[in-house]
């Protein structure tokens, strides 16, 4: 029994993370490997795309709006109702846009990645693949990956941007603020190093969701349960990661980039 | 002509659990070799070690001059292009129509014409029996023309060596015993080496030129077919047999108290049946990889069981043989073309001591 806990422990400290990170070492390599994928690279980011814009924009609206209820409702207690437009910049193009980007594309195309692969893992189609003399993680992960990293590239402008709007209506319409006071506000405070540091966020957010989407595919073992089991735990894996990288960036962020002073 | 594969001390575990080991065995250049034993010995395992698909905790698999578990990345990728595999379930790639599939590797490994390589997809299509499916889905065909589309696609590329997992799974016995005649002929046209994974019987019986039989994480016998066709070794008559007198149990293995109490009821695995006739290619022609009738048995002094090499019609195969060589020999001398297969030898000459003790 307690050789088996070991065994575990030591599966989940070591091996897994050894295994993860050699995929990554390998799929690194791989990705300069001549001739790119460029067809499975488009068709992927078409798929991730259309698993994911419209839920973005469904989050992005009430996400934007209750940011802009919450802190404006604060920012009104202490006085300071004009600068409810930066705060709306700094909570969402800093931090909210990146979150709903990784939880995006860690629940929707992370999921649906995994899916994909771990089903052609147990139906053979990659050892096929390996067999005919075509490396998977050339042919599948790499293009998946870069997929996943571009499209999170837009999905971040995109949650920034219907974030921004959702906030201005809730503000404006809502809570009595007037729309110059929002702009002018957004101005003094928002500078371009916070939506750079945002895109590179979401830009290894994709990164991330797709190694780990593609490692956890590409190890499903034990029939379609085995894929199903595969999928929860590239959820569940991803946004812990997600959420660990987030936290480091924005460490990073604070002390690399003053804040822009008024 | 197709490559001689050596395994030797080949072990292989998944955590504690020991599939097999120390395996050693020589899959005979453009021969045909069937690999037995009863369900979760491993066998698929084997196959999968054998193209490098799974790294053996021990051992050695010769492909020519190649140490397959220590080859670079890149070298196991090229030796893979010998290899033609045919997996269980087909393996086809389920995005891609059945045409696709199967011009999938000449795709991707050589820079033929689209048209040269529609010819030669519809020639393996035809050669299985799909012409007409070409544009179906896998996920819209049953699983054993998902399996013989399968087969296209691993012999799309020529290659030296076919492996080939359970061909008769979820096949009717007449497409069975159509796969198995394709198989004759393939290796009688490209003279690839072929390893076939089956739990058919009558295919083990009567289809190669080599029988191989894993048991308790052994491998129990390896050798020529009238070898474990004649063998008394308890295991292999049984398994050959088909029998449930034996030491094979339900769960593997039969233990002590069974065996006891098989033998106090005086349960008899009975004579050995008769060795049948082997399979011929569709042509008539003989596989350079063929045995003689009956030469392993006088080679070492065995006497076949009554009834042996003896043919629904009656004709002793061991008597006629000389004289069906010496009519073949003819007729393709008479069509100028002697010896037209690759790697054909004279049959006569072909020596049977090797291997059989591996």
């Amino acid at each position: 029994m307690s050789g088996r806990v070991g065994d575990g422990v030591v599966n989940v400290m070591i091996r897994e993370p050894g295994r993860f990170f050699a995929l990554c070492l390998d799929t690194g390599r791989a990705m300069f490997r001549w001739p790119f994928q460029w067809r499975e690279f488009v068709q992927q980011a078409w798929f991730i795309v259309s698993v994911t814009v419209v839920p973005t924009m469904l989050v992005a609206i009430p996400f934007g709006g209750i940011l802009s209820l919450q802190v404006g409702g604060l920012i009104r207690q202490l006085g300071a109702q004009s600068y409810t437009g930066a705060t709306a910049v700094v909570a969402i193009v800093r931090e909210a846009s990146p979150l709903v980007t990784s939880l995006l594309v860690a629940g929707a195309a992370g999921a649906a990645i995994c899916a994909d692969i771990g089903s052609r893992k147990i139906r053979e189609e990659i050892d096929a693949m390996e067999v005919l003399g075509i490396d998977p993680l050339h042919r599948l992960v790499v293009p998946r990956v870069l997929a996943c990293a571009f499209v999170a590239l837009f999905l971040n402008g995109l949650v920034s941007v219907v974030g921004l709007m959702g906030g201005y209506f809730f503000n404006v319409m809502l809570q009595d603020g007037t729309p110059g006071a929002y702009l002018a506000s957004f101005n003094a405070i928002a500078q371009l190093p916070d939506l750079l540091q945002a895109e590179f966020k979401a830009f290894v957010f994709g990164v991330t969701a797709g190694l780990v989407a593609s490692y956890k595919g590409l190890n499903a073992r034990g029939g379609p349960k085995g894929v199903g089991d595969a999928v929860n735990q590239t959820v569940v894996i991803t946004f812990m990661l997600l959420f660990l990288e987030n936290f480091l960036i924005s460490a990073l962020y604070f002390q690399l980039v003053p804040s822009k002073g008024m | 002509m197709g490559v001689e594969i050596r395994v030797e001390g080949l072990t292989k575990s998944f955590g504690r659990q020991v599939i097999w080991q120390d395996v050693s065995l020589t899959v005979p250049a453009g021969e045909i070799s069937v690999l037995l034993g009863p369900s979760g010995t491993g066998k698929s395992v084997f196959l999968k070690s054998l193209v490098g698909l799974l790294k053996p905790d021990r051992g050695h698999i010769w492909i020519g001059d190649r140490d397959l578990p220590r080859l670079s990345e890149s070298k196991l990728y090229e030796t893979r292009k010998l290899f033609g595999v045919l997996f269980q379930d087909g393996a086809l790639f389920g995005s891609m129509n059945l045409f696709d599939n199967v011009a999938f590797p000449l795709r991707e490994h050589t820079r033929k014409r689209e048209s040269e390589i529609k010819r030669i997809v519809l020639d393996k299509m035809e050669m299985v029996g799909l012409l007409g499916a070409e544009h179906k889905l896998p996920g819209e065909i049953s699983g054993g023309m998902r399996k013989r589309a399968g087969l296209a696609r691993a012999l799309v590329l020529d290659p030296e060596i076919l492996l080939v997992d359970e061909p008769d799974s979820g096949l009717d016995p007449v497409r069975t015993a159509f796969l198995n005649q394709v198989f004759l002929d393939l290796n009688a046209q490209i003279g690839a080496t072929f390893l076939i994974v089956t739990h058919d019987i009558n295919t083990a019986r009567t289809l190669p030129d080599n029988i191989g039989l894993l048991y308790q994480r052994h491998l129990a016998m390896f050798g020529p077919r009238e070898m474990l066709l004649s063998s008394e070794e308890p295991v292999v008559r049984q398994f050959l047999n088909a029998s449930k007198v034996g030491p094979i149990g339900m769960s593997e293995e039969k233990d002590e108290s069974e065996l006891e109490a098989e033998a106090r009821s005086g349960q008899d695995p009975g004579r050995l049946p008769p060795i049948p006739p082997q399979q011929m290619p569709s042509d008539g022609l003989i596989r350079a990889g063929m045995h003689a009738p009956g030469a392993w048995c006088a080679a070492h002094g065995v006497t076949p069981p009554p009834g042996s090499f003896v043919d629904e019609q009656g004709r002793d195969w061991v008597e006629e043989w000389p004289r069906y060589v010496a009519s073949m020999t003819e007729a393709a001398g008479m069509a100028g073309s002697v010896p037209s297969r690759p790697g054909r030898t004279d049959p006569s000459r072909r020596r049977y001591d090797a291997g059989a003790e591996s």
